[in-house]
């Protein structure tokens, strides 16, 4: 059995720590180790190998066959969609596509119909690849093999756990559903880049329209290795596998916790034994599921009902010619186009603002203003449809002064959501540059009402600017620029 | 003989597409003799009468009406009951499935309807397939109709029976490690195991996934072609199937032998083998030599491992394939406190001695530690099979052996050393663990009075030599 929550094994000494707060690791004498197992379901239209639909959340047993109930008599036929896919995945993931195998791991489990999962054992479709994160690191991919999923339990009365459950309800909706495994290399170093990791394969995975990557609703599940060792130590430490993590913000949280767990034990002394543990993001700890020492024989062997799956090259490679460019080569390219670093390209990137943004400096904006504005204040999801052009105007008119940095933000959010042109909205919000005499005469007049701030600005506190600048604001409604501002007062205190 | 007195296939087909037999009167007759000698016997699971006559009347409304209901024209037929049939039970004589009613057909039910057929019941069988006299069924033995005092062979003793005793003149059955073959040895019928592959496994209740194969029974060769070329050619649904249409064979039955090579396989004529049955075989070869074919011995050593690789190879598969009957879905449900208590309990009662033995002997094979040694050793034993198989093919078109090494054997003799009892499959399980046809032709008596079949082997996909040599020897006694 495999998926069971057994709470109360865990006496307080052997969880060892009281609270999620306390979980600091000091990352000079410790490193801490990830590998992330990364399961996607494939959006394909039926299951991995039958004809039912690929849907579920929907009334229970209403997406079944006799293959997805286990009847006797029925066979596997595999799905050419969701191999395509999975190339999809895999050459997205620089993978080598190679001859797989479908296996059977054997296990008695009430939602498993047959009692065996078809996956992928020794031979998967892809293996060997890597991906790289924003920051321009790249992490190990060891593999990336089809199998299917499972159903889903209910279990009624006695908290929901199987053991005390007065009875079980089975939906096998989703029994047989195409799931991709993607199994990391222990590369990654630390929560955020854990995060960075997944948030990056979802973006793949969604790049590629394998899948929808939503990892609250399961379409991306992820199961967290985690280990610690002294820094300097060239072997790993021993790991625990952390399941029922269901947000990036959960992922990053369960690392640190299970990290600091560890480190606490080695510390005390004593040694960290290989485990599943489960995550309870209410009292933000992990729990022990159980121990690897009794892990269950899953008596893999080769399915015999499915032949060997040996993709044609001129197939893959058809796969691969239709592949869109990918998040990393797109944060590179608008690097390249701007000058910009990797990072400050990665949030452009996932909004998809790039192609507006490389357009909008092709007819001549400035570079750093349009990345600044794609990164800071073009959150809403019609900016995407933004005229490059449109745009472009915008930041001449900031950049030539014709605008503030506050104006030119308000008069985008304008353009996102009326479509209309800049000039006809900083004109219709009388936006025009301010004559610099009004304004002189604008900042003379409020030091003369203000000497007691305006002294403590003369002794140089740095505070008292923003009270300046924002009677100025006040008074000419955002239209002066507030640097001009600042730069006016320096000069009066000569 | 087209008249109301035909007894093949062949012969009602015709007579019920000429318009000359009703499909109705066909069917009367085999269900009289069913009525006659069934309690005795014990062929079937289940009968579907009222279904079968609605079907025959369907047929004889068709032919009236200027139709073609099929190459199987109102034929009846006998289904193993481990071939899913749509609303009627499917039990593969085993209490855990007693009373199971499957949502379809499989495929090979289907393609006998569309071809006219009329299925008249479920035979008895050895329950999941598993052994080799129909005695380890949990609804009771069936008895050779040649003397009710001896097995009838098995797994599929029920339609070796039901064709023998004239219940139906075709029937289907399937083939492990020779449950087609070694049961119509042993009741006097011809019985085939076609190339693996050829024969769509969809609705075939698994046992050992890459060994099982559907094929016919029926008391002339010429029958068993025409059923193969109905059921066979390829299958979507099954992913083992191969993607070519079922040769036709039937075109091939009166070519004779002429200059085709024959071997008789030494490794089967000696120790273990009756000297009846091997003397049985050596006739066979006579006939074949006297019809213009070159015979002579030939040593297919591997075969000597055949069965110790089978016992690994076929459990492992079945210890996975027979998880599924957990008490959740379907079928026996023996009710416990917990969900795992619940499967054991549905399990140990829902099985027979035999099926638990050989789950435990495939768990054990593949578990960790042990697989190398046991279900990946077993693999290299089939390679080297085949090999030597392939060896010997390059020097003869078809073999030849005893079907199985002895003829029928009392009921109980051999039920309490599963050993002695597996012994009878050592002929035919090799061509299983190749994946090459091979059939089992009646050829006389032994001391005994009672049937032997001799075995005709083929290379993959040459069912053709096969049918050719099995329709002279079948010649040859007339």
């Amino acid at each position: 059995m495999s998926e069971i929550v057994t709470t109360g094994a865990d006496s307080a000494a052997a969880t060892g720590r009281a609270t999620a707060a306390s979980a600091t690791v000091d990352l000079d004498v410790w490193e801490i180790v990830i590998g992330l197992e990364v399961h996607a379901e494939l959006a394909t239209r039926t299951k991995l190998f039958s004809s039912a639909t690929n849907e579920f959340g929907q009334e229970p047993n209403t997406h079944i066959d006799p293959l997805t109930l286990g009847l006797p008599g029925s066979l596997p036929v595999l799905n050419e969609q969701a191999v395509e896919l999975a190339i999809r995945v895999g050459l997205a993931l620089n993978c080598t596509v190679q001859r797989s195998v479908f296996a059977r791991k054997n296990y008695f489990y009430p939602d498993q119909p047959k009692d065996y999962q078809i996956s992928q054992y020794e031979l998967p479709i892809n293996a060997e690849g890597w991906l790289e994160l924003p920051s321009g690191q790249r992490c190990g991919i060891e593999r990336a093999h089809l199998e299917e999923d499972t159903g889903k339990s209910t279990h009624i009365g006695g908290g929901g756990r199987i053991h005390d459950a007065q009875y079980s309800l089975v939906d096998l909706n989703r029994a047989g559903v195409p799931l991709l495994e993607i199994v990391g290399k222990p590369d990654l170093r630390s929560g955020d880049e854990a995060r960075a990791y997944v948030s990056e394969l979802r973006s793949i995975l969604v790049a590629v329209a394998a899948s929808d990557g939503k990892m609250e609703e399961g379409s991306m599940r992820v199961d967290c290795n985690v280990s610690v060792r002294r820094r300097g130590d060239d072997e790993l430490g021993t790991r625990c596998e952390i399941k029922n993590i269901n947000s990036l913000r959960s992922l990053g949280r369960a690392v640190d916790y299970e990290a600091a767990r560890q480190v606490d034990l080695i510390t005390a002394g004593d040694r960290v034994v290989q485990q599943t543990r489960h995550w309870n993001e209410e009292d933000g700890r992990t729990h022990t599921l159980r121990n690897k020492e009794e892990a269950d024989d899953y008596r893999y062997f080769p399915d015999p009902d499915l032949v060997d799956l040996d993709p044609d090259p001129a197939w893959i490679e058809r796969v691969r010619a239709a592949l869109p460019l990918l998040p990393a080569a797109r944060r590179h390219r608008l690097a390249d186009a701007t000058g910009s670093s990797l990072e400050q390209t990665a949030l452009i990137v996932e909004r998809g603002l790039d192609e507006l943004c490389l357009a909008a400096v092709a007819v001549g904006a400035d570079p750093a203003r349009t990345l600044t504005h794609a990164e800071h204040n073009l959150s809403d999801e019609r900016a995407v449809s933004l005229d490059p052009s449109a745009f472009a105007e915008l930041v001449g008119l900031e950049v030539g002064g014709q605008l503030t940095a506050t104006q030119a933000k308000q008069v985008l959010a304008e353009m996102v959501s009326s479509g209309r042109s800049p000039a006809d909205i900083a004109a219709e919000r009388g936006f025009e540059a301010m004559e610099s005499s009004e304004l002189e005469g604008l900042v003379d007049g409020l030091i003369a009402e203000h000497p007691d701030e305006w002294q403590r600005f003369c002794a140089g506190d740095g505070k008292i600017t923003g009270f300046f600048v924002g009677k100025v604001m006040k008074a000419t409604q955002g239209k002066a620029d507030g640097k001009a501002v600042t730069a006016l007062l320096n000069a009066r205190t000569g | 003989m087209t008249g109301p007195g035909a007894t093949t296939a062949r012969d009602i087909a015709a007579g019920v597409r000429a318009g000359e037999l009703s499909a109705v009167a066909v069917l009367d007759a085999h269900l009289e003799r069913v009525g006659l000698r069934e309690a005795d016997i014990h062929a079937f699971n289940h009968l579907t009468e009222a279904a079968a006559r609605a079907t025959a009347a369907t047929i004889d409304a068709r032919v009236s009406s200027g139709d073609d209901p099929g190459p199987l024209a109102g034929v009846p037929v006998a289904l193993k009951d481990n071939l899913c049939t749509h609303g009627v039970p499917t039990t593969c004589s085993s209490r855990i499935l007693e009373g199971w009613c499957p949502p379809y057909d499989a495929t090979v039910v289907t393609r006998l309807a569309a071809a006219g057929a009329v299925a008249v019941g479920k035979t008895n069988l050895d329950e999941f397939a598993m052994g080799s006299s129909t005695e380890n069924s949990a609804f009771g033995p069936t008895l050779n109709p040649h003397d009710l005092s001896r097995v009838p062979g098995g797994s599929s003793g029920g339609s070796a029976a039901a064709v023998a005793a004239g219940f139906a003149p075709v029937a289907l059955g399937s083939d492990t490690g020779g449950s087609i073959r070694q049961p119509a040895a042993l009741c006097g019928v011809v019985g085939v195991k076609p190339t693996y592959g050829t024969v769509s496994r969809l609705g075939l209740v698994a046992f050992g996934s890459s060994l099982d194969q559907i094929g016919p029974f029926s008391t002339t060769v010429a029958d068993a072609a025409l059923v193969l070329e109905v059921i066979g050619g390829h299958d979507p649904g099954d992913s083992t199937s191969i993607p070519a249409p079922f040769p036709s064979v039937s075109d091939h039955l009166d070519d004779g032998v002429a200059g085709l090579r024959v071997g008789i396989i030494t490794e089967m004529m000696g120790e273990g083998i009756a000297a009846d049955v091997a003397a049985r075989v050596r006739a066979s070869a006579d006939a074949l030599a006297a019809a213009g074919a070159t015979v002579e011995e030939v040593s297919v050593p591997a075969v000597m491992y055949g069965l110790s690789a089978y016992y690994l190879v076929a459990p492992a598969e079945a210890s996975s394939n027979l998880a599924r009957y957990d008490g959740v879905r379907y079928g026996l449900r023996v009710d416990a406190p917990t969900t795992g208590e619940m499967m054991e309990r549905t399990r140990t009662a829902g099985f027979g001695d035999e099926v638990k033995r050989r789950i435990m002997l495939g768990t054990y094979a593949l578990s960790a530690g042990y697989y190398d040694a046991f279900y990946g050793k077993s693999l290299r034993v089939r390679t080297l099979i085949r090999q030597d198989f392939d060896a010997a093919y390059e020097r003869f078109d078809v073999l030849l052996s005893p079907t199985s090494p002895t003829t029928a054997f009392p009921l109980g003799d051999k039920t309490a050393d599963p050993l002695q009892m597996y012994l009878n499959d050592v002929c035919t399980i090799p061509t299983n663990l190749a994946g090459h046809p091979a059939m089992s032709v009646p050829y006389g008596v032994g001391d005994d009075g009672l049937p032997v079949g001799v075995q005709v082997l083929a290379p993959a996909l040459g069912e053709v030599a096969m049918f050719r040599t099995a329709a002279v020897l079948e010649g040859s006694l007339s």
